[in-house]
């Protein structure tokens, strides 16, 4: 039961990794090629970890929880950034 | 046979990333494909069991030479005022150099002669005797140990390199890094979260390196990216590159490692050799500084040469 739970989470996240990669390699233009990524930063890997808690013990698994935390933060501060960039190089349309 | 079909598409991807960086029209093109090669490397190490060699691959070959690639890529496109292109004769001679050095090593590793010799059941039946569990910090620190401390010289020798590309006039003063023009970017806000975290996880990382993948090269990378940070959200002033306290900083592993070292001389009669039931407690105390050193170099080597302001 744990074991199907886990191939669906991570299934689930490996699914939501690809349409992120089609999203970064497709999309128009920068921002909503940043959108694409974020997406797959905080759900498709929460999903990863969330399938691979049950698989390990408590301490590996707030070790794979912080890491999500810590890819969350870097992953909101650096769209942010390059979001920013994008606006100031560019006139608005 | 699914892990075979994984490892031959890793390995064709390696190689294909490995062409696309050295054919890449652009310098910065060239460097970002080159930290994506970086990281599937690591993957590679990991594949073989190498988490330590995986975890240096990504923390230095990927990032912090990454890092220091975009600066310098940067740098240059900046101050000859061209177009940062690449022409076609140097992909060229980068082709032909590279696949010299990759054929060289092939055909060096099928001319082996016979059985390859291993000295891994050895390394492992002595290896509790140095009261280490990790085996590849045992190889490093007692039966490498010169290696290790002329790879610790190499990196202070760097430093000095990236020094001197400054002019005589300015030198001791401060690093040219220029920090993020926004004072009130969100930058400052990971600037002054991620350290804290940063820092307890190079302690960790070092820490366990005598037991477990890890040690002094991944911490200090750590630890130097976290300085990276600070100094480029101006969070902190980049100090003074004749400032005492970090010159001792940079060469506190090295004097450690050295002072261990001629320790050996009284204690078991030989350079770099540990004294009975010590190893250890001196193994670990030289992997410490040596996270500092590191750490510092590196910051230092992405912050660069002296600009001239405040020099001595």
């Amino acid at each position: 039961m744990l074991d199907l739970f886990s191939v669906a989470c991570v299934l689930g996240g490996a699914i939501l990794f690809m349409a992120g990669t089609i999203g970064l390699l497709r999309f128009p233009d920068q921002l909503t090629r940043l959108h694409a990524l974020t997406k797959v930063d905080n759900l498709g890997l929460g999903l990863i970890v969330l399938g691979l808690l049950p698989q390990f013990g408590w301490l590996t698994g707030v070790k794979l929880f912080c890491t999500w935390l810590l890819v969350q933060l870097s992953g909101a501060i650096v769209t942010q950034l390059i979001g920013g960039a994008i606006r100031t190089r560019e006139p608005r349309r | 046979m699914t892990e075979q079909v994984f490892d031959a598409a890793l390995a064709l991807l390696v190689m294909g990333v490995g062409a696309w960086s050295m054919m890449a029209g652009r310098i910065t093109s060239a460097v970002i494909i080159f930290i994506v090669y970086g990281l599937l490397l690591s993957l590679v190490w990991v594949r073989i069991a190498a988490i330590d060699v995986a975890l240096t691959e990504a923390a230095i070959g990927s990032g912090a030479t990454g890092m220091l690639l975009i600066a310098a890529a940067y740098k240059t496109g900046r101050e000859s005022g061209a177009r940062e292109t690449v022409s076609g004769s140097l992909h060229v001679i980068a082709v032909l150099l590279a696949s010299s050095v990759a054929l060289g090593l092939a055909s060096l590793a099928f001319v082996l002669p016979g059985e390859p010799v291993s000295l891994a059941g050895d390394v492992l039946r002595s290896l509790p005797d140095s009261g280490l569990g990790n085996p590849v910090a045992g190889v490093l620190f007692v039966y490498r140990s010169f290696d290790t401390l002329l790879e610790k010289i190499v990196l202070l020798v760097a430093l000095l390199g990236v020094w001197s590309l400054g002019s005589d006039r300015d030198w001791g003063g401060i690093p040219g890094l220029k920090p993020f023009a926004q004072k009130h970017s969100v930058l400052v806000l990971l600037a002054r979260t991620l350290p804290p975290i940063g820092l307890t996880y190079a302690i960790y990382m070092t820490w366990v390196g005598a037991d477990v993948p890890g040690g002094a090269f991944q911490g200090g990378t750590v630890l130097a990216a976290m300085w990276v940070l600070v100094m480029l959200a101006g969070v902190r002033q980049i100090p003074r590159l004749s400032s005492p306290a970090l010159r001792a900083a940079i060469v506190a592993g090295p004097v450690v490692f050295l002072a261990i070292g001629f320790l050996g001389f009284v204690s078991p009669g030989q350079f770099l050799a540990y004294p009975q039931g010590f190893a250890k407690p001196l193994i670990v105390a030289m992997e410490i500084a040596l996270t500092l050193s590191i750490g510092v170099i590196l910051g230092l080597l992405s912050a660069g040469p002296s600009n001239g302001k405040d020099a001595r």
